[in-house]
């Protein structure tokens, strides 16, 4: 029964990172059908913000605190700013702009490299984030697993009520259901995507934040992370968090368990499976946006 | 576009041809392709060994390899629409078919490749290596593996009109899910390494270079074959539904094609094709591991393709070349270079030149090839996710 517990959160855990790296990916895809390879990227910039923060204020717990709004913005300028430049000009190309983004995260890497070095950096975490709390029936849960998931249930719900009470969120939601009427209803659609790559490139920086607790940071760090985040996004189904939300935790909680009934390299792989086996079943995701839209 | 749903026997029927598209005359193209593919010979068979000292050969042949795949790229993205992201899975598979036959085949029969005994507490071969001893199976496993899963893949994914970005995550997933079990299987697979330090091609020793010229011989053959195969089905009624399918998949199905069984046959050919480049890469460069085949090599035969011209028969198989001899030239000396430009490539050229260097130079003589432009009106239009991109 513990080893089950004990299992289950290590299940929730991995979930929650997902959850982080794929939900600023989900609002992105979701609303424009466009696919970002360069968020993994992002994240870095997140990761790396935090690492210079620390240079900087050496409290750890301080500088991890500033460091997620601060990456929030750095990563989130980096989004409109390649939202602007480039993929402003192919939304009518959604698997080129795979492509032209793959370059961009290509560069961002060789960026990293060229700034900070090939070699990965590590970060300190603060004194209240390296040990354990025991929770009665002698399961031990780890304090940056425990904060990571506060994080991921923080950024959920915050993203919840911006989406569902804000004027900006209102706006979002019309567009992803139906953009033509949205813009014939006088929201500006391209301010409105703009502003959704700003927040969806800014979770990932926080993501970035998050990840500096689990490992070390390096420059080829997004793209490991980037095709559990799409996949996700791709089971979870587009224009709804829930999905996301709900399918971030099932593959981690998947993994998990098959990593512990097997070896990670077969959990992976079984995880894959799984993947395409659900697309027979729901080759939309999980949950789909259904509107009136003809398009 | 559309003259493929009007007129689809147009490129098969001797008939004279529509006047709207003189070019396309099946005579003249016959001729045509019959000189250049006499050009492209000599150049392969005849200038390239005369002109090249025996390392640049056996680059070449590297090079070649890499056209292949590029080929069935070509077939699949430029002609299908199919965005696949993990051809290197198809590449591998050949690779380690052919690999693992060679390696047993070094080790002489009732032994164990070396790496085994290194890593591997084995006291026999394991099960699913024992077919591989027998060339008879192995040969054949190189192309008809990779062509397997591909069908396998394909069949779900394509029947449930999984399309577009999403067929391109799960390939690139396919990717990484198999570099991920080569690398932890590491007692049967050669883990991160590979399978290295092949010796013998059939009885012919690997270090003797004229046993590595036959080696490049066999792969330009190879690939003007995989080319007359790729310009036959291009020519074909099959090659314009195809075109069809990635421009418009709704109306193909509403014309009372199938669209996933096109779709699917290409992505089949394309992975076979991939799976012989791998095979042959093997006996050219000595070794195969998941560094070759993984993500960001998957992608990176994608470059290519699109540099040369994606829907082009030739742009890809120079893309391919000229994007593998620049990372040759350029990564040696100035690493981060490289990158960048690499990069950039991709940036520009499939953002702003679509058509790849094809378009500017005019190999695309049909128009209906090269991509639509994005038209002013199609900012309005972007919720459309079909596979044609």
């Amino acid at each position: 029964m513990t080893v089950l517990i004990g299992q289950l959160f290590t299940g929730v855990s991995i979930g929650a990172v997902l959850l982080l790296i794929a939900l600023g990916l989900a609002l992105t895809f979701g609303q424009m059908g466009v696919i970002n390879m360069a968020h993994g990227e992002f994240i870095m910039a997140g990761a790396y913000t935090t690492y210079v923060l620390q240079q900087v204020i050496t409290a750890a717990g301080w500088s991890l605190l500033i460091a997620l709004p601060v990456a929030f913005v750095v990563a989130g300028a980096m989004g409109v700013l390649l939202e602007m430049l480039l993929i402003r000009r192919l939304y009518a190309r959604p698997l080129d702009t795979l492509l032209v983004t793959w370059g961009v995260s290509l560069i961002l890497q060789q960026l990293a490299r060229d700034i900070f070095g090939s070699p990965n950096v590590q970060t300190r975490a603060p004194e209240l984030l390296t040990g354990n709390i025991a929770l009665p029936g002698g399961i031990t849960v780890a304090n940056n697993r425990l904060f990571i998931l506060a994080l991921a249930g923080g950024a959920v719900v915050a993203l919840t009520l911006a989406l569902r009470v804000t004027p900006l969120g209102r706006r979002i939601r019309a567009v992803v259901q139906n953009r033509d009427l949205a813009a014939v209803s006088g929201i500006p659609t391209a301010r409105v995507d703009r502003m959704t790559f700003f927040i969806g490139s800014g979770l990932a920086g926080i993501a970035g934040v998050a990840l500096t607790l689990l490992g070390p940071i390096g420059p080829t760090m997004g793209t490991n992370l980037i095709i559990d985040a799409f996949l996700v996004v791709v089971v979870g189904g587009i224009g709804q968090l829930k999905g996301t939300v709900i399918v971030a935790f099932a593959l981690g909680v998947l993994q998990a368990t098959g990593e512990y009934l097997t070896t990670l390299s077969v959990a992976k792989v079984m995880v894959f499976i799984a993947i395409v086996a659900f697309l027979q079943w729901r080759p939309q995701g999980l949950f789909t946006l259904r509107t009136r839209s003809l398009a | 576009m559309t003259t493929v749903a009007r007129d689809p026997v147009a490129a098969t029927d001797p008939a004279p041809t529509p006047p709207t598209r003189p070019a396309a005359g099946p005579s003249r193209h016959r001729y045509r392709a019959a000189v250049g593919f006499a050009f492209g010979a000599a150049l392969l068979f005849a200038v390239a060994p005369l002109l090249l000292s025996d390392f640049r050969l056996s680059l070449l042949a590297k090079y070649l390899c890499v056209a292949m795949v590029a080929v069935g790229i070509g077939l699949a993205w430029g002609r299908g629409g199919m965005l696949t992201l993990g051809q290197g899975v198809f590449f591998g598979l050949g690779g380690y078919a052919m690999a693992m036959h060679l390696k047993l085949a070094d080790a002489g029969p009732g032994t164990m490749p070396d790496f085994m005994m290194l890593y591997g507490q084995l006291d026999e071969l394991p099960l699913w290596w024992r077919p591989f001893a027998s060339p008879w199976f192995a040969l054949p496993a190189t192309v008809l593996l990779p062509m397997a899963v591909a069908f396998v893949l394909g069949s779900l994914v394509f029947r449930r009109r999984v399309r577009g970005a999403y067929f391109a995550i799960l390939s690139q997933a396919l990717a990484a899910a198999m570099v991920i079990l080569l690398i932890g299987q590491q007692g049967t697979t050669g883990g991160t390494n590979g399978l290295t330090d092949i010796q013998g091609f059939f009885g012919y020793d690997l270090d003797d270079p004229v046993n590595q010229r036959m080696v490049y011989f066999i792969i330009a053959g190879t690939l003007l074959a995989l080319l007359a195969l790729a310009r036959h089905l291009m020519q074909s009624r099959y090659g314009e539904l195809l075109v069809a399918v990635r421009d418009s998949e709704e109306r193909v199905r509403f014309l009372g094609y199938d669209p996933a069984t096109v779709k699917l046959v290409a992505y089949v050919v394309a992975a076979g094709m991939a799976g012989l480049a791998g095979a042959l890469f093997v006996p050219a460069v000595g070794i195969i591991s998941p560094a070759l085949i993984g993500i960001v090599p998957s992608i990176e035969f994608v470059i290519g393709v699109a540099i040369g011209g994606r829907a082009t028969l030739l742009g890809p198989v120079l893309g391919a070349v000229a994007v593998a001899w620049a990372r040759t030239a350029l990564s040696e000396r100035f690493p981060g270079t490289w990158t960048y430009l690499q990069g950039l490539l991709f940036v520009v050229v499939v953002a702003f030149l679509p058509g790849g260097l094809a378009s500017l130079i005019g190999l695309a003589r049909r128009r209906d090839d090269g991509e639509p432009r994005p038209s002013r009106l199609s900012r309005f239009r972007p919720r459309r996710r079909e596979g044609a991109a």
